[in-house]
């Protein structure tokens, strides 16, 4: 009621709240640039292991970039009024989502078995770190998934602004953790 | 619409041109504010969170100002008996056999360490941008509230367990963390290397984390409202300089913050996980520990990444305060406004590319140095056009002063003595001999320390009537502006001159120095000079909290002629902020002086033929 009101006079096309969520993934953004440039800094400061990437990593890469994929077809279905490909699109999305996390588990893993752990040189260091804050930022991916699953399969099938604008800010919030790790993975790759 | 009836003129006149939102079509009983804890405690009302903010900004300060005292009592009087102190912090001071009491060394430490947290973070930067962006964000924009009145509610109760974990750390008998506000390795880093660098460098962390998170919902809520919640007419440049400020301050924070935190995660993993980003080979009590090849450098990289623009997001809120209450008493738009606009974004531009200067003698490589002091010293050019604008204002100005602009003006003197001599530390060869001295303690606390103070006293005393409906003693007033400004200067301009003598802070003892030996008496008269000062600020306390009950009260909207929509609301100022419609913006904010009208606010529509104030 009030929330409505509210931003009655909003000035953008945007929601508000859809504004805040993309200045929130800058500020997230903005933390996984200092890793990576704390990473820059600290690898050309001499002492530095390097290590192949576990292959593990390059299927999850895939995992994550599908599940996005999937969750995009889903809102397109849910705009278009086919409710079929929207609901199952969401299920794929939470199932490849939640693959990725138990995949990037066992990608941490195989480094360890590799020998790479979190004590002595600062390398494993930083890839443990700069992933698992990155899985945390997918849980929080994945809670928003759950509840736009339950929404779907609790509410009756209806296309509202309101609506809209939830699974919308879902949807971008996935697409950022997704390229967010394709950045990740793509700048792990690379700077060795 | 229908229920409300308009009676007082600008209530009138905003039913006539304002605009209608519907707000009140639903309003049966406000769901938030139908009990008192819904009302007080858990509020989503923008302007109580503002005064929560406020109290609890108060409360820190008067906790960071005390230790302070202590810690002054140290230096200042090495040989007086601290023993009536033990009553209130118990085994920090140890009493000797004749009953002679001395503060104990490390939690002389650990004093220094959390007053300069606890007045950066929780009294300037909660406490200031905190206060005033909760309350003129919504009022001065025309909107009824917050973007998201939730996220803004989060932002202060994170804010507040920060400060409750915090102020429990005080209480560790290990101590609070006492290894500088600056937190840097291996002091913050190793558990072992301190007495308060296990549990309370834990606890300073946690609070900290809990700080950013604060900072961020309210930021990001600060920013979404400036730019999607400004009523029809108020285009970016019609905002007040207030609202200008108080954005770019949210910026800063939403871009400077995540570094910080993640610095705090690689130091989390240092300290827990045994991991080595900022531990190298390390010597404790004989024993090799086992980090290798670490670097504390990247910490104070991360750390000042955030800690520059951090002084910006302390000083921009109170320069736009000040600006505002300028123009107001002075009657007279302020000067250049596009100007101060344009050096405020270079101002949060520049912020971001000076970090390295706070560690020219960290072993930064002297050709990086050269590029920090460049851009640091171009600062002044932003900061001088903001400076020369108040004084043009202030010049021909029919000027009130009270207390409000005392200290409005009294900002712009701290802003300039404090500025001057960041020139002389922002050059990376005299920082060689000034670095880690009172000269740089005298510098950030007149710049940063006393201005913001200043601009927050402009501030608090200015719209204290549109938060409480009543207005501060200005007696009492006056004589906490002229008490402040003399003391102020008697604490921090001795300070130069031992420190360009190259005594160093931080130091708990000057005993066995007979090089400063003679700085004695100056360290003295420092001493009782702060202590005044408290006693001026505990006067300035007294008088806030009993303004509440007592203090004259506010019979008219607008009591001091402004023309932003603040003081277009009613004197109770209820959810959604206008009874009625919502204020349509006809002009920009500073018309006072104006075709022959002592003012005209930004509600009323233009005359025909009338040429605009900011053309």
């Amino acid at each position: 009621m009030s929330t409505v009101s509210l931003n009655s006079n909003n000035r953008s096309r945007v929601h508000p709240q859809k504004f805040a969520l993309w200045l929130s993934m800058g500020s997230i953004l903005m933390m996984f640039a200092a890793f990576t440039s704390a990473y820059l800094i600290k690898q050309s400061s001499g002492t530095w292991v390097e290590f192949v990437l576990p292959q593990i990593f390059y299927i999850n890469t895939g995992v994550i970039v599908c599940s996005s994929i999937a969750l995009h077809i889903s809102c397109r279905a849910f705009i278009s009024g086919k409710e079929l490909i929207y609901k199952s699109g969401l299920v794929v999305a939470l199932i490849l989502g939640i693959a990725f996390l138990v995949f990037q588990y066992q990608g941490w893993n195989a480094l360890f078995e590799m020998g790479i752990d979190l004590k002595g040189n600062a390398s494993g260091a930083f890839l443990y770190l700069i992933s698992f804050v990155h899985a945390a930022h997918i849980i929080g991916g994945i809670a928003a998934l759950v509840l736009a699953i339950l929404h779907a399969f609790t509410l009756k099938y209806k296309v509202t602004d309101k609506r809209k604008n939830r699974f919308e800010m879902t949807l971008h919030y996935w697409h950022f953790v997704d390229l967010l790790w394709v950045y990740l993975f793509v700048f792990l790759l690379f700077s060795k | 619409m229908g229920h409300f009836k308009a009676t007082h003129e600008m209530d009138v006149m905003i039913e006539e041109t304002g605009f209608d939102d519907h707000f009140h079509d639903h309003h049966h009983g406000d769901k938030y504010q139908s009990s008192f804890i819904g009302h007080y405690i858990f509020s989503m009302d923008h302007k109580i969170i503002a005064r929560q903010f406020l109290f609890t900004g108060i409360f820190w300060a008067i906790i960071g100002a005390a230790m302070s005292i202590v810690f002054r009592l140290q230096l200042g009087f090495p040989e007086e008996s601290l023993a009536w102190l033990k009553p209130v912090l118990g085994k920090w001071i140890v009493v000797n056999s004749e009953g002679i009491g001395t503060l104990a060394p490390e939690f002389y430490y650990a004093l220094v360490t959390m007053h300069g947290t606890i007045i950066v973070f929780f009294v300037l930067t909660a406490g200031l941008s905190g206060t005033f962006s909760n309350l003129l964000i919504p009022l001065q924009l025309g909107a009824r509230d917050m973007a998201s009145p939730f996220l803004n509610m989060l932002s202060y109760w994170f804010f507040f367990l920060a400060s409750v974990v915090m102020f429990y750390s005080l209480f560790l008998s290990t101590g609070p963390f006492s290894g500088g506000w600056t937190a840097y390795p291996p002091l913050s880093a190793l558990p072992q290397a301190s007495s308060g660098s296990g549990a309370g460098m834990t606890l300073w962390l946690v609070s900290l984390t809990l700080f950013v998170v604060s900072v961020l919902l309210g930021g990001i809520n600060y920013v979404t409202t400036v730019l999607n919640l400004r009523t029809k007419g108020m285009t970016m440049w019609r905002m007040p300089l207030t609202i200008w400020a108080f954005f770019v301050t949210a910026i800063l924070g939403i871009l400077s913050f995540p570094v910080l935190a993640s610095g705090f995660f690689m130091l989390m993993c240092d300290r827990g996980l045994g991991t080595s980003f900022f531990l190298s080979e390390i010597f404790i009590e004989g024993q090799a520990l086992d980090y290798i090849g670490g670097s504390p450098i990247l910490y104070q990289h991360l750390f000042w990444f955030l800690g520059h623009p951090e002084v910006y997001i302390i000083i921009l809120p109170a320069m736009g305060l000040t600006s505002e209450v300028l123009s107001v008493h002075a009657r007279k738009p302020i000067f250049g406004y596009k100007a101060m606009v344009y050096s405020i974004l270079a101002i949060g531009f520049l912020s971001f590319i000076v970090w390295a200067h706070h560690m020219f003698m960290s072993g930064v490589n002297p050709f990086i140095s050269n590029f920090f002091v460049v851009f640091t010293l171009i600062i002044a050019v932003p900061s001088a056009v903001k400076v020369f604008n108040w004084i043009t204002t202030l010049y021909g100005g029919n000027i009130r002063l009270n207390s409000a602009m005392l200290f409005a003006i009294g900002f712009v003197s701290m802003f300039i003595s404090g500025g001057l001599t960041g020139i002389f530390l922002g050059n990376s060869a005299i920082d060689i001999q000034m670095h880690d001295t009172y000269f740089v303690v005298a510098h950030f606390h007149i710049v940063m320390g006393i201005a913001a103070f200043f601009g927050m006293f402009a501030g608090i005393y200015h719209w204290y009537p549109k938060m409480f409906g009543r207005f501060m003693n200005e007696t009492i007033g006056k004589l906490h502006f002229w008490g402040t400004m003399i003391g102020a200067y008697a604490i921090f301009w001795p300070m130069h001159y031992i420190g360009m003598a190259g005594v160093p802070r931080r130091y708990y003892s000057f005993e066995t120095f007979d090089a400063f030996a003679h700085f004695d008496d100056m360290n003295k008269f420092i001493t009782i000079s702060a202590i005044v000062v408290f006693a001026i600020q505990i006067m300035f306390v007294i008088n806030f909290v009993s303004s509440i009950w007592k203090g004259k009260k506010m019979t008219t909207r607008n009591p001091w002629g402004a023309t932003t929509l603040e003081w277009t609301t009613p004197i109770e100022t209820g959810h959604g902020n206008w009874d009625g419609k919502i204020p349509v913006v006809h002009r920009w904010a500073y018309d006072y002086g104006k075709d022959g009208k002592d003012f005209i606010d930004q509600v009323t529509p233009m005359a025909e033929g009338e040429v605009p104030g900011d053309h």
